[in-house]
């Protein structure tokens, strides 16, 4: 009996074992097939390939830089308008609403993260393109044309559009993050603000201040998933390789090209140019959700007090 | 009611100026929460209106047509659920065995290893998935199929799958295993006939998400399964996908194309928020 458990014992682990040591390898598979195929423009361009601001397949140059750029950017737009958004839902759903008002809102915001990316471009198209075109990008165009963010050729479809879909699809991953680090802060640091006689605003931003680095984590998981995100912002942002410097025009991101080209890309240096710039994309949002995973860590494992992490 | 008495008792600008900003901040956080579910209900309205306008029954059982001769989403719908399903036999068992080991086995530095890598690739963007399978799967096969697709979607729903199965078997408490090992159970008997059961559930519901996931994902199949204009039963050839379909008509030229793009919308969103609404029922009754 005692016998037949050791050697149950010992394949049931193995199982698990190599079950669990999958996902690694899944990731260094990930990583080796990557480098092996971009071989061909790793050698030939080396590190001016992510410089290069021509991006012209045709005639064989391969430059990344637009695409960065707009990565950037678009990402920029998205943080900027989400984050101080996120932090307010966050902040109303913890700290101030009571839990018959929260409880539904919280599931509300879970939903906006559900649905797909493909539906959020679909809208983007044919609800926020026209909106911006029609009536925010005017507005903008009216009162801060002297900047020129906001100048050029109002379309609908840019960089701005991209950006604001970004927005509302971190929106409710920010929240969330943010959410279990606020629960996390032990609340006799409320009480005690709250007892000397603080205003529940005041209350709030003492907490805000002792969970700084998992709402920074919040923020960087987000930038993580700006920078990925693929089918919405492919929909809305023109696809242009340029660099521009109003945000009203087209441009692309390093996601919205790998699913705007790849099916077509047949040649070999074409195909390798796009897979090495993808290899750029994976090795920057696995540094940024590491970091994002450290940051909220170090909040919700040191003062949570329940299970170790 | 602290802020009240302050007021009161003293009525000094100081108190006044404080009293105010609470009153701002509160207004301005709640004006937050508004707005994300006014945005989620704006988006759900225009779904379901223009997605009922152009839904019929023909329409879910057709096949894509040349514009102007109607056309539907039956084969994408039966590509979607043959990915899907894919996806679910190869994600779901690897996934959960891996759970179990995280939660059992996992408090090592290869175990902390495992659950930061998964927490990792879940953030990677699907698109990578997609091209790791194409330089995998479609290239040596010289040709784009339903297999890729599926393996790339079990790809993404594998270290999902494995993160929710590890903290629903961490929820059981140790005093069952505890009770099963005294009786003279080995570990693996204790994990599989004790531990599993009890937290089943818990794992069902985390699967039923990561279906759901899944279901709406499109980069990873634009080149992977790429599409197809017929109904396809074989996963050895290009297959269509709800997702896949929904871009391509919401890209396409044509009003009757972006009609019909609604029209998928609401049918995928559909199935995405049933499930969503369903797990949240269910877990509510238990915790």
């Amino acid at each position: 009996m005692a016998q037949t458990g050791a050697v149950g014992d010992k394949i049931f682990r193995s199982i698990l074992l190599i079950a669990a040591a999958s996902i690694l390898l899944i990731v260094a598979a990930i990583f080796y097939m990557m480098v092996q195929n971009s071989i061909p423009t790793l050698e030939r361009f080396g590190f001016g390939f992510l410089i290069g601001s021509e991006w012209k397949p045709a005639q064989e140059g391969f430059g990344a830089l637009p695409f960065i750029y707009g990565t950037v950017v678009s990402s920029i737009i998205a943080l900027v308008l989400a984050v101080p958004v996120s932090l307010g839902i966050a902040i109303f759903l913890v700290e101030q609403a009571p839990q018959k008002i929260a409880r539904p809102i919280a599931f509300m915001v879970e939903l906006l993260a559900a649905i797909p990316s493909v539906v959020y471009g679909l809208w983007g198209i044919f609800v926020l393109a026209p909106f911006i075109r029609n009536y925010l990008g005017v507005f903008l165009k009216d009162y801060f044309g002297w900047i020129s963010l906001f100048q050029g050729r109002l379309t609908g479809i840019g960089m701005l559009t991209a950006g604001i879909i970004l927005a509302i699809m971190i929106m409710p991953i920010i929240t969330a993050v943010v959410r279990d680090v606020l629960e996390a802060v032990p609340s006799t640091q409320r009480e005690a603000a709250l007892a000397l006689g603080a205003t529940k605003w005041e209350t709030t931003s003492i907490v805000l201040g002792n969970a700084v680095s998992g709402i920074a984590g919040a923020v960087v998981l987000g930038l993580g998933r700006a920078i990925g995100e693929t089918m919405a912002v492919t929909m809305v942002i023109g696809n242009s390789p340029q660099i521009s410097a109003s945000l009203f025009e087209p441009a692309n991101t390093i996601a919205s090209l790998l699913a705007a080209n790849f099916a077509e890309a047949t040649d070999r240096i074409y195909l390798s140019a796009l897979i090495e710039i993808g290899l750029v994309l994976f090795l920057v949002t696995f540094v940024v959700n590491a970091l994002a995973k450290l940051l909220i860590l170090s909040v919700t494992r040191d003062t949570s007090g329940g299970r170790p992490a | 009611m602290s802020d009240f008495d302050l007021m009161t008792n003293t009525g000094s600008s100081v108190h006044r100026k404080r009293r105010i900003v609470n009153a701002v901040m509160t207004a301005l956080t709640a004006a937050c929460a508004v707005f994300a579910t006014a945005v989620l209900l704006i988006i759900i309205f225009y779904i379901t209106v223009q997605g009922f306008s152009s839904l019929s029954l023909g329409f879910l059982t057709d096949t894509p047509k040349p514009v102007g001769e109607g056309g539907g989403i039956g084969n994408a719908i039966v590509g979607s659920a043959m990915m899907t399903a894919l996806a679910v036999l190869l994600g779901l068992p690897v996934g959960i065995a891996a759970g179990v080991y995280l939660a059992e086995y996992g408090k090592n530095w290869f175990g902390n290893t495992v659950r930061f890598v998964a927490d990792t690739l879940t953030g990677i963007p699907s698109i990578i998935i997609g091209i790791f399978i194409y330089t995998l799967v479609v290239v040596p096969m010289g040709r784009q199929s339903g297999l890729a697709g599926g393996l790339a979607l079990s790809v993404i729903m594998l270290p999902i799958v494995a993160r929710t199965t590890e903290e629903m078997i961490k929820l059981v408490p140790n005093s069952m295993r505890e009770g099963a090992l005294a009786l003279g159970a080995p570990q693996w008997r204790v994990s599989w006939n004790i531990v599993l059961p009890a937290a089943a559930s818990g794992i069902a519901t985390g699967a039923m998400l990561a279906i759901a996931r899944i279901t709406g994902e499109t980069a990873p199949l634009l080149f992977t399964a790429l599409n197809s204009r017929f109904y396809n039963f074989f996963y050895d050839q290009p297959m269509s996908s709800l997702t896949v379909q929904i871009y391509n008509y919401a890209t396409g030229p044509f009003e009757v194309e972006h009609a019909m793009a609604w029209a998928a919308t609401l049918i995928l969103v559909g199935l995405i928020l049933v499930i969503n609404i369903l797990v949240r029922f269910l877990t509510r009754k238990k915790f």
